[in-house]
């Protein structure tokens, strides 16, 4: 989104907020975490990101204590979590149900944390006037939680949690049970909140479009495992496995073998030709890969233009007008392959059955294992 | 909602009729006048006047009210801690607590009564404090209030979110101010239907009242079940159209309770 933030390593200089080193659970013969090691840097927006099952929630809530590991190491700000129970940890949680009192009021379910440390009667009506203005919700402060609609709900259940300014804020699908709307302006002001207050944010979601947008880093889980982790564009643009690939967006797959060229580039031999690929990092000679491209960064050519490098000729099938961009469906040989045109004319500029050359720029090619 | 036609109307009447006559008639021959038999023979209000007197009457309805409350009173603490329990913990046999839970329910009363009756026998030749009298009725009465209790407790435990005690706990709470805070709030409509429950099918027992009871331990459905063998009075009348009276309000009571539970907030 705005500006995303280039936090590179640097171990030394950016302290720790939380550190989850080899983290094991499992549920009788359901392994939901096999092993998971994160280190989460203090101030940032953190993400996990996946399909449901895939210990997502699961190492949510080992780190904030309401689940026990079968093994691994969890530090918060340094200290060795496993010795500090849930309700003494110094992190918050903002559940997926909300999970506000029903039995109490907006303000005395946003003063029960206070209440429990045992906080001064008057500096807890000061500090719930104040979560209370920050989100905006004076006016809700005598109601009862049956009261109030969905997205009412989500700032109580974020002020509920903030008001005990916790070293780090859990949310569990905090977006996830509001309608598109409500969503897409609350992921804004999900972000800009967690940019002024500089508390570490660690948001479980199933949905990559609300990772993508809010995170400055991202896991992407599956399986009880950390499939890749990075920034937002590293993991859109850079996709390390087939799963993160496909999870993320879209993704046109072609089998593929592999094997060095000349000229620094790799070869990719596929059923529709050999494509040269560059910015390959890693050991590419692997056999039976997978050869991968975005949807928006194929270049379709109308006409003859046969030989070109990097191309194939594929068949127009049909398309999906979306307003700001088409989508078309194109065959080549046994193959399917999305391609996703920005609109800049008024009108479709291919129609179904032509014959187009399709355009694999050679950087926007990536290389993933089987 | 449509209006019922005259057909089902004229059955629907028939039908509280059946139900209700019976109730009615009791209620109307206790202001008759007439001292033995069924012949009307004027309004007065004095056989409810001769209760007041009555001390058999008097001494059965204080017995009643003691059995009641005090069998209540520990059916339902130790009914809600079991359906806390049972919703709240995983321990070996947890199942097969949660399913015997309904035996008592199920088994016939006269069966429970004779097996209590057994019971307290053999015990009270032991131990001279639960020999056959009021302590017995009590322990008897709350043999079966507790599965009345629990289970509508349970109900209400198993219909609130789990995540309501995580959040007490991830707000500070420890387990014990989670309870007092948070569960115990949301379970005591619950608590206070089981105890109505519980309540109502105390005052309304007679088998296992007959069966444990001991000297000087008769309760109204004692009472009245051996003055009724002497032929009908219309003291007993008064008696049981009273009886009839509490009841009405118990339920009536119960119910506005479980309305407020499922809408704990009528007004906007």
């Amino acid at each position: 989104m705005q500006g995303e933030r280039h936090l590179e390593p640097q171990k030394c200089s950016v302290p720790l907020a939380v550190e989850v080193v080899s983290l094991l659970r499992q549920f009788g013969s359901v392994v939901a975490l096999s092993g998971v090691s994160l280190e989460i840097r203090k101030g940032e927006f953190f993400s996990l990101l996946g399909p449901s099952g895939c210990g997502k929630t699961t190492l949510l809530r080992v780190i904030a204590g309401l689940d026990l590991p079968d093994g691994g190491l969890i530090r918060i700000s340094g200290r060795d979590a496993a010795e500090i129970p849930a309700h003494r940890r110094p992190v918050n949680t903002v559940f997926q149900s909300y999970a506000l009192f029903p039995h109490l009021t907006v303000s005395d379910n946003i003063a029960f944390g206070l209440r429990m440390k045992k906080i001064a009667a008057a500096e807890i009506v000061d500090r719930v006037q104040r979560v209370l203005a920050l989100m905006q919700i004076t006016e809700l402060a005598t109601r009862k939680p049956a009261q109030l609609s969905g997205g009412q709900k989500q700032r109580v259940a974020l002020a509920r949690a903030l008001v005990n300014e916790p070293e780090v804020l859990l949310l569990d699908e905090p977006l996830g049970a509001l309608d598109l709307q409500l969503r897409r302006q609350l992921q804004v002001e999900l972000h800009q909140l967690q940019r002024k207050l500089g508390i570490t944010f660690i948001m479980v979601t199933h949905d990559q479009e609300e990772a993508l947008v809010m995170s400055d880093r991202i896991a992407v889980m599956n399986g009880g495992k950390i499939e890749q982790l990075g920034s937002a564009r590293e993991i859109y643009e850079r996709p390390r496995t087939r799963f993160v690939a496909q999870f993320i967006g879209q993704c046109n797959l072609f089998k593929a073998d592999v094997r060095p060229a000349n000229n620094g580039d790799i070869l990719a031999r596929t059923e529709l030709g050999e494509f040269s690929v560059s910015n390959v990092s890693k050991d590419p000679t692997r056999p039976g890969s997978f050869m991968a491209i975005r949807p928006e960064k194929i270049q379709l050519l109308g006409g003859a233009t046969c030989g070109m490098k990097n191309s194939f000729a594929a068949r127009i099938e049909g398309f999906t007008y979306c307003g700001a961009e088409t989508r078309y469906r194109l065959l080549a040989g046994q193959q399917t392959v999305n391609v996703v045109v920005m609109n800049r004319e008024a009108s479709a500029v291919f129609q179904p059955g032509e014959t187009v050359q399709c355009l694999l720029p050679a950087e926007h090619l990536i290389l993933l294992d089987a | 909602m449509r209006r019922p036609g005259w057909f089902l109307s004229a059955i629907a009447a028939g039908l509280y009729i059946f139900l209700y006559a019976p109730i009615v008639v009791i209620i109307v021959f206790s202001f008759n006048a007439a001292r033995f038999g069924t012949v009307w023979e004027g309004f007065t209000t004095k056989w409810y006047g001769a209760l007041l007197h009555d001390s058999a009457a008097l001494s059965a309805t204080k017995n009643t009210l003691l059995l009641a409350l005090v069998s209540t009173g520990i059916a339902t603490l130790l009914g809600s801690l079991l359906a806390f329990g049972l919703t709240r913990f995983d321990f070996p046999g947890r199942k097969i607590f949660d399913r015997v839970l309904y035996v008592p329910v199920f088994v016939p009363d006269i069966v429970l009564a004779t097996s209590l009756l057994l019971f307290y026998s053999l015990v009270g030749s032991f131990i001279p404090a639960l020999e056959l009298g009021m302590t017995t009725m009590i322990l008897g009465h709350v043999t079966f209030q507790i599965s009345f209790v629990a289970i509508v407790v349970r109900a209400r435990l198993a219909g609130l979110d789990p995540a309501l005690e995580e959040a007490a706990r991830d707000l500070g709470a420890g387990e014990w101010k989670t309870f007092l805070h948070v569960t115990l709030p949301l379970m005591l409509p619950g608590v206070l239907a089981g105890a109505m429950l519980a309540f109502t099918l105390s005052l309304d027992d007679f088998i296992v009242s007959f069966f444990t009871s001991g000297p000087g331990s008769t309760t109204l459905p004692i009472l009245i079940y051996s003055s009724v063998k002497r032929g009908l009075t219309p003291d007993i009348n008064a008696l049981a159209t009273l009886i009839i009276l509490i009841s009405v309000l118990a339920t009536v009571s119960l119910t506005w309770l479980q309305k407020n539970k499922q809408d704990p907030h009528p007004k906007k």
